[in-house]
């Protein structure tokens, strides 16, 4: 199921730069190289070779962790993503914990006052979470808590607070996602029969729902983290955007712009192999949640 | 058995229009998109200026009564330039749904009906384009394709290729085993008729709302791709691309880059309420 999946993800970061227009040795050289440069290139890469060889030789480079040289700034490309990419964790990190935060409690309170005004405003508040795009969301927020109130920085990285406004405008969405979907599966539960047994065997209200309900509920509930988390990990694109952030997904839209390949093989294959791992980390605590399912 | 005699004289569309016209969420969503497409389609009309000619005397004006919207940062009426960005916005959508809804669904129903290698090898297909998560899957189709209008709608129509496979592939593996494919087989009819005369048909409930729901994902997605530069390229009157020029005046004027803003949130909230109400007329089952 694994394999596959990260063997066609490589074939198509390996694709990229056969696939755009042009020579592949003149793509990696940049716009102003001479003649002996390209051919130097041609050779190091291995250009000159078959398509089956020079794919087995980009894999044999990138499980050693060598993702090339950057055509723009002559550095290595893994140095970049390194930094990068720790920072984009941390953002989506920090995202998906204020996404569940929200979401979780929002789904829970809806669930046990059902049509109630605390129920009606959240689901619409989820309806605008799911409806507003994430680059107007960030910049609404930054007009109001930077520029107005000045309570936060307007971008940049350094401190928490650089991450708090960027977190919460990627996290919107996702606690909207995560809130409806707690809601929905606490309904459900609620409704089974060893719910009314706990009552009818006078637990208290509040260990009905926190300890018998929302254990099962949080069943169906875990499958959307991991699709939370990559739709965080493509957002984070936008947000970074927005801020002025060092992410990586900023990296990969640079180097869409200068046609720096290599740097966008390398975002293309980290962002995506992450996203596998992280749907793997899914299913096991899926399975670790609800004992009915068991991997082989 | 008892609901289908009673209600044996209505059609099954006379009955869903029926449930969509007293589902209140359905009726609101389905007018904000029944307006977004009149404003989309009439466009040169109504709109009260040309969307690219701007008086700079007149730049970054808040809203008044010659510019209801007020104007950008080229003395652009804001307002015109929402009407024609309704009519980019729309036609990108319809494409990138339509590129994904055929070859999807065709990927999906010939998976799913055949099954074996074939179904094995088109779902790990999917699985590599879903491994590229959200909008990073259709920045990267754009990092092969390179920027502009019709690789936008190409990338976003890719993007949305894996939902539609998946559903109409779970569509015929609920459906294949079913006496009624059971007699055609039976009768003799071939796999192509069997796939699209008697499949087809029967799983059109979820592709129509997955259809609706994913209007409002393809816009969000490809007015972030504009924003960030890989979409619609300015002077072009797109949502996403004038919201990504208004960043510089945000502060002296907001309203310039709010309005667009503005504008996909209203269109994307449409589509997702009707989708929602769709899907509860179409579907009752799945109502909580």
């Amino acid at each position: 199921m694994l394999l596959p999946v990260l063997l066609g993800v490589s074939l198509v970061s390996f694709s990229l730069l056969h696939m755009v227009p042009g020579d592949p040795a003149e793509l990696l050289a940049g716009e102003e190289a001479n003649p002996e440069f390209i051919q130097a290139l041609r050779k190091e890469y291995g250009l000159d070779q078959p398509l089956y060889i020079q794919y087995f030789h980009f894999i044999s480079h990138v499980v050693r962790g060598d993702f090339g040289i950057s055509i723009r700034n002559r550095e290595p490309v893994i140095k970049l993503l390194k930094e990068r990419f720790l920072f984009t964790l941390q953002l989506s990190f920090l995202s998906i914990l204020i996404a569940c935060f929200i979401g979780l409690i929002a789904g829970v309170i809806s669930s046990t006052k059902q049509y109630s005004l605390f129920d009606n405003m959240s689901m619409v508040g989820a309806l605008f979470g799911i409806s507003m795009p994430i680059f107007w969301f960030g910049l609404l927020l930054m007009l109001v808590f930077s520029v107005h109130l000045r309570w936060f920085p307007a971008g940049g990285k350094g401190t928490i607070l650089h991450l708090i406004l960027p977190a919460i405008a990627l996290g919107a969405a996702s606690s909207a996602v995560i809130a409806r979907m707690t809601r929905a599966s606490m309904l459900e539960v609620v409704r089974q029969d060893y719910i009314r047994t706990a009552r009818a065997n006078g637990l208290r209200e509040f260990i009905v729902i926190y300890k018998h309900a929302l254990k099962n509920a949080m069943i169906p509930v875990i499958t959307v983290f991991g699709l939370e988390f990559g739709y965080m990990l493509g957002g984070a694109v936008l947000t970074e955007t927005v801020f002025s952030l060092p992410g990586v997904g900023r990296l990969m839209v640079e180097g869409i712009f200068q046609r720096d390949y290599p740097v966008v093989q390398g975002s293309m294959l980290l962002v995506a192999t992450t996203f596998v791992g992280v749907n793997l980390l899914t299913d096991i605590a899926y399975a670790f949640f609800d004992p009915k399912i068991r991997y082989e | 058995m008892n609901e289908a005699k009673r209600t044996k004289t209505i059609s099954q569309t006379e009955e869903v229009w029926r449930r969509l016209k007293r589902n209140r969420t359905a009726i609101i969503g389905g007018m904000i998109v029944f307006l977004f497409v009149f404003v989309a389609i009439l466009a040169p009309w109504i709109s009260p200026y040309p969307p690219n000619e701007g008086d700079l005397a007149k730049r970054l004006k808040p809203p008044s009564k010659e510019h209801l919207l007020g104007t950008d940062a080229l003395g652009r009426d804001q307002l015109s330039r929402i009407i024609f960005g309704a009519r980019i916005s729309l036609q990108i959508q319809v494409v990138a749904v339509f590129i994904a809804l055929i070859i999807g669904t065709f990927l999906g129903m010939v998976g799913g009906y055949y099954g074996g290698t074939l179904d094995n090898l088109i779902m790990r297909l999917m699985d590599i384009l879903l491994a590229f998560p959200g909008i990073f899957l259709a920045i990267s189709i754009i990092a092969v394709l390179g920027p502009g209008l019709t690789n936008l709608m190409l990338a976003a129509g890719i993007y949305s290729i894996p939902q539609f496979a998946r559903i109409a592939r779970g569509s015929v593996l609920s459906l294949k085993e079913k006496e009624f494919i059971e007699a055609a087989r039976a009768v003799g009819e071939n796999d192509l008729n069997i796939l699209f005369r008697y499949l087809l048909p029967n799983s059109m409930a979820p592709l129509i709302i997955q259809t609706t729901l994913r209007m409002a994902t393809v816009l969000l997605t490809a007015s972030g791709l504009s924003f960030l530069g890989l979409g619609v390229q300015p002077p072009t009157p797109e949502w996403g691309a004038m919201l990504s020029t208004a960043r510089a005046y945000m502060i002296t004027a907001p309203h310039v880059a709010t309005v667009p803003g503005l504008a996909i949130m209203l269109v994307v909230m449409g589509f997702n309420l009707f989708g929602d109400g769709l899907r509860d007329s179409l579907d009752p089952r799945l109502r909580d």
